[in-house]
Parts: C-alpha cells; sequence; structure tokens
C-alpha cells in the first residue's frame, strides 16, 4: 500500500474572506476506503470539489491518480468516478440509455457499454431495470445504479458526496458491499458522509472541523485516542470542542 | 467528437420522452400562426355600414351600389339621424358611419365638392383607421370617376394603392413576427430551461466532473434545439405560404440563412440566461420577461416601431427580432435581394457575435469555479 493515489499538501480554498478549506494535508493509498468527515459547513465538499477538479485551490496542491489537479485538470477527470449527493442520473432515461450516454462521455465504445452494463446488472440482480425509466425505481436501486454508473469507465478513484442519504438501513449496508468489493479490486474509495456506522466501515477516517482536518486514523485508533465507545462519541467530541471556542 | 455526438443523442432522448416539450415545440408554432392569422387579423370584411343620405339622388344611391358591391362592406342599415348611427355603432351592427349631404348629386357634378363625413368606432382604433382608409378609398374612386365621366373632363386623381400587400393581409405581418417568437421561445427558453433543470437535478455536477469540454456541453445542448427552431420555422414559412397565401418572392437560401442566424441568436441568449439562471422557474422567468415581452412588443411585431415614442424607437434597436422580422418581410413579401437587405443582416450578424462571446464567456467562470 506505498502507492499513493491522492496526496493532498496545503491545500486551501478561500471564498472572499472566509476559508472554507484552510490547509489541509493528506495522502490516501491505493485500494483504500477514505472516510472524509466533518458537520455540514466543515470544508468537505468543498475540499471534495476541489480533488474532482471543479474548484481551483487558492493556495497549496494536490495530485490525483498522479495528476496535479490545478494544471492537469482534464487528466484527473478522466481518472476519477463521482457520485453527487443529489441523486444523478436522468429520471427520464432508461437505465441502459443513462450508461449509454455517460459511457460515451468517457469515449467508451457501445459494445463495451453494454458488456459491462449487463455485467453489472446481473451482478447487482438488477437486470429487470435495465430498460426502465430511472425515475420509475425505488431509491435504493437507483442509489446502487448511480455506483454503477461512477464504476463505468473503470476509474481508480471514485469520489462518493454523501451517497447513502435518505435510504434505510438495509439498503444502505448492501451499498457498503458493492464499495467493499470496488475496494477489493483495487479501487480508491473517497466518501463523505454523515452516518458515524459507516465511518466504521473505512479503513481510515478524516474528520474536519472548521476547515481543518482535527482527527486523521482507523476508526479503532480514534476511539482509542478519544477515550470513546465508539465513532460518533469521537465526533461528538471534536465537534463540541470547537462549538465551546 | 463522439462525446459530442453521445451528449447531442440524450438531449434528443429527453426531448422527445417529454412529451410536454414537444407539444410546446410542434403545436405552439402552428397553434400561434393559426391564431394570429385567422382570429387577429385588422382585413376588413363585410364591415357593417350604417349611411345617412340627406340628399337620396341619383348620385348618392350610385355610390352606396358601389359599397353594397365591395368586398368590405355592405348597407348594414339606412339612417334618417346622426343618433341612428350612434345606435347602430352601440350596437356593433356597423362598424362606419357615412352622411352623405345635401345636394350630394348637383354638387359633385357641379364641381362643388360635396363634403361626406365618415364617422367610424373608434373603440378599436386599428380597426378604425384601417375601415376609414378603406371607405375613403373607395369613396374617392367612385366620386372621381363619376365627376370624370360627367363632366368629360379628365381630371387628376389620386388613388391610393397599397403595393406589396394589396389587399392589407394582416398575416403578412404575423408570419415573421411569429417565426421570429417561435425562435426566440424554442432557441432561447428552451435551452435556457434545460440548462437550468441539469443544475436543479444535480447532474450538471456529474458532467462537469466528466471529461467534457465546456464546448461538448454548450454545442450539445444547442444543436438539437437549432435542428428544432430551424424546423418550426420551415413549418411557419409553410403554413404561411399554404395557408394564407403569403408570397414568397425572395431567395429560398437567404431565408433558410436567416432562420439559421436568428436561431443562433436565441441559442445565445438562452446560454446566456441559464449562466445566470439556477432553477427552471428563473430561466422561465427571465425568458418571458426579458425576451418574450419586449419582442413582441418592440420588435414592431404588433405595434408599429413609427408610431413609437422616440426612446422606444431607439430600445427597439437592441431587439434582434426587429431585424429578423425586416430581413423576412423583405425577402418573402418584396422579394428583395442581399442589396437591400445587407443592412439588417449585418446588425443581426453583430448582435450575435456580440451574444455568443457573452454567452461563452459568461459559461467558462462557472466551470471552473
Amino acid at each position: 500500500m506505498s502507492d499513493k493515489v491522492i496526496i493532498a499538501k496545503d491545500l486551501t480554498r478561500k471564498f472572499g474572506n472566509f476559508v472554507a478549506v484552510d490547509a489541509v494535508s493528506f495522502e490516501v493509498s491505493k485500494g483504500e476506503i477514505f472516510g472524509f468527515l466533518g458537520a455540514n459547513g466543515a470544508g468537505k465538499t468543498t475540499a471534495m470539489r476541489m480533488l474532482c477538479g471543479l474548484l481551483a485551490p487558492t493556495s497549496g496542491a494536490a495530485s490525483v491518480a498522479g495528476f496535479d489537479i490545478a494544471s492537469q485538470t482534464e487528466m484527473v477527470k478522466k481518472h476519477i468516478g463521482y457520485m453527487s449527493q443529489k441523486f444523478s442520473m436522468y429520471g427520464d432515461l432508461t437505465v441502459k440509455e443513462n450508461f449509454l450516454f455517460y459511457g460515451g462521455v468517457y469515449g467508451l465504445k457501445r459494445k463495451v457499454i453494454l458488456e459491462r452494463l449487463d455485467m453489472m446488472l446481473g451482478l447487482l440482480q438488477l437486470r429487470e431495470a435495465t430498460n426502465s425509466l430511472v425515475d420509475s425505481l425505488p431509491l435504493g436501486w437507483k442509489q446502487k445504479l448511480s455506483f454503477s454508473l461512477a464504476t463505468l469507465h473503470q476509474p481508480g478513484i471514485i469520489f462518493l458526496d454523501e451517497p447513502t442519504g435518505g435510504v434505510d438501513p438495509i439498503a444502505r449496508r448492501q451499498f457498503w458491499d458493492l464499495i467493499y468489493e470496488a475496494a477489493n479490486d483495487g479501487v480508491t474509495i473517497f466518501v463523505t458522509t454523515h452516518y458515524m456506522d459507516e465511518a466504521e466501515y473505512c479503513d481510515r477516517v478524516s474528520i474536519m472541523v472548521d476547515g481543518k482536518i482535527e482527527a486523521l486514523d482507523s476508526p479503532e485508533n480514534l476511539r482509542k485516542q478519544f477515550n470513546a465507545e465508539s465513532m460518533d462519541a469521537v465526533f461528538q467530541e471534536l465537534a463540541r470542542g470547537t462549538s465551546t471556542k | 467528437m463522439k462525446q459530442y455526438l453521445a451528449f447531442v443523442k440524450k438531449e434528443f432522448r429527453h426531448i422527445l420522452r417529454d412529451k410536454r416539450t414537444l407539444l410546446i415545440l410542434f403545436g405552439m408554432p402552428v397553434a400561434q400562426i393559426l391564431i394570429f392569422g385567422f382570429a387577429l387579423n385588422n382585413e376588413v370584411e363585410n364591415a357593417g355600414v350604417a349611411i345617412y343620405d340627406m340628399s337620396g339622388d341619383y348620385e348618392s344611391v350610385l355610390l352606396q351600389n358601389r359599397l353594397e358591391n365591395s368586398e368590405q362592406f355592405f348597407i348594414e342599415r339606412e339612417c334618417q339621424t346622426t343618433e341612428c348611427i350612434e345606435e347602430a355603432f352601440r350596437q356593433s351592427k356597423a362598424r362606419i358611419g357615412i352622411i352623405l349631404p345635401q345636394n350630394f348629386g348637383s354638387d359633385l357634378l357641379n364641381g362643388q365638392k360635396p363634403e361626406i363625413k365618415i364617422v367610424s368606432d373608434a373603440s378599436d382604433p386599428n380597426q378604425a383607421q384601417v375601415l376609414t382608409s378603406y371607405a375613403t378609398a373607395i369613396i374617392l374612386t367612385h366620386v372621381k370617376g363619376r365627376a370624370t365621366i360627367v363632366q368629360n373632363a379628365p381630371i387628376v386623381s389620386a388613388i391610393p394603392r397599397m403595393i406589396f400587400n394589396p389587399e392589407l393581409k394582416s398575416v403578412y405581418m404575423f408570419v415573421p413576427g411569429v417565426m421570429g417568437l417561435i425562435l426566440l421561445l424554442v432557441g432561447a427558453m428552451m435551452t435556457s430551461l434545460t440548462i437550468a433543470r441539469e443544475k436543479e437535478l444535480g447532474t450538471m455536477e456529474l458532467l462537469l466532473v466528466s471529461p467534457l469540454y465546456s464546448w461538448h456541453i454548450i454545442f450539445g445542448k444547442v444543436t438539437p434545439y437549432w435542428l428544432l427552431s430551424f424546423f418550426n420555422a420551415m413549418v411557419i414559412v409553410t403554413l404561411g405560404i399554404i395557408v394564407f397565401d403569403m408570397p414568397m418572392n425572395g431567395s429560398a437560401a437567404l431565408l433558410i440563412g436567416s432562420c439559421l442566424l436568428f436561431s443562433l441568436t436565441a441559442l445565445a441568449l438562452g446560454i446566456f440566461i441559464s449562466a445566470k439562471a439556477n432553477s427552471q422557474m428563473t430561466a422561465m422567468f427571465v425568458s418571458m420577461m426579458g425576451l418574450l415581452l419586449p419582442t413582441i412588443l418592440l420588435s414592431g411585431f404588433v405595434f408599429p416601431i413609427e408610431n413609437m415614442p422616440i426612446v422606444l424607437q431607439v430600445v427597439s434597436n437592441i431587439i434582434p427580432a426587429k431585424w429578423f422580422i425586416m430581413i423576412i418581410k423583405g425577402l418573402m413579401i418584396k422579394g428583395s435581394g442581399m442589396t437591400v437587405i445587407w443592412k439588417p443582416v449585418a446588425v443581426l450578424v453583430f448582435i450575435t457575435l456580440l451574444l455568443g462571446v457573452a454567452a461563452i464567456k459568461s459559461v467558462k467562470p462557472r466551470l471552473n469555479e
């Protein structure tokens, strides 16, 4: 696990006088599931947008899949998959049409797309949904399909922005099975979440408070470090610390 | 290129799947042209005349026959008082009243210039004006003709003759206007709506994270609507020609070229709006208020620009549809060539370039932000 696929060094982003992300540094290895935690407004999404090449950093630098996020944005984009917090498939298109479109966007051949679609739907046991309009599917299915869509072009890194918002615990558990499978295949997972039980599933977790990373370690070590029973307690500890500052 | 094609295909799927959009896209032009063509016309046909003939001689009867035999008028009633004419207006039976003075016939034959009064119901001023000028034209022609025959002395007479649109068909005015309106609507409103929709649904994020370049997104969005606008323009022209006997005197190539050009103007506007608008509601509102109203009111589509206050006349110059309507009228009705219409064409090209640059500039920071 010496292969670092995400390297952030003093990554900073300001909006006017407001410092959304304040000199954040971390590294993520290949095949790792990296949890990115923080309260709303802590700067998670801003940091993630910078890593995806959506937002230019004010200062500092980062590389993703070996490409600089500021100068080699297009290369970064080609090598990552992204699933956003908002649902991001076209509801008025069928599953197949969505896949054909995104595959086309990444320059995949129609034949390749259809083969992969068939294989992925087979694994998810959702083959029956191939020609259904996305709007007609239950939310749990849609989220699994979005994840598959994000992996369609076989990226080395997948960014998941609060992927399991609004689904039931069983569907969430199933979703995490997908994430584990992908990680086993050597795909790096960078995931933001609000659910502390999900934080436990990650290999390593960083907790952002007010634009800074206040803690970064495996869930087990973090619990020890903060002498807490669960990740929830760790998070509460850190979050409370700042609110009384 | 492949990515661009994938995008265009996807856009077409959106359009074809959405029945409401389809209805707007293809129903609206047809409905508008039919409504404007049939219902909202200023043409005069069988307007009732209340006549108050004070003389009742041979010449006045001749004149009445002439009016009765015209396509535009029929004698609705013969009055003995002016109140009777007003009553006819109030009942909406007659729209114009004609009062022939005493000794009409003898005055006419003696060259005394009898004074004929034409009264019109000005509760609809436009209509009243048109009716009055028709009646005046008919009466003058007739009277001058009579005077010439009887006195056997040729007099030079001024006969008003409307050229290019001799029947004063209002559809000739509406076809270019509706074309402008539809192209603008489809181009600007639809494009801005579809981009705003991607933002609302969150699919825009995914597009931005993908390796698509901004030109893929912009041109991918624009191409289908460009084709559709063009198709619509052709439907309107065809309807105008077939249903309303609109002439097509100019070059078809120039007509197609100017439709394509104006669609581009509209699309540039659409992208410009969508760069600012984050929701479909905003995009809709801006398109309606910022584009449709000024276009309907200031382009010369409904109200003649010459009759506007000077300030509005100046403002009308920045309305792209004004120039487009000028071009189309020139091409279809007058059969003008490039030598005549080059000025509006040049202005439209200039506006389009300006908007295009502004549109592309406004999109870029959004993609990198």
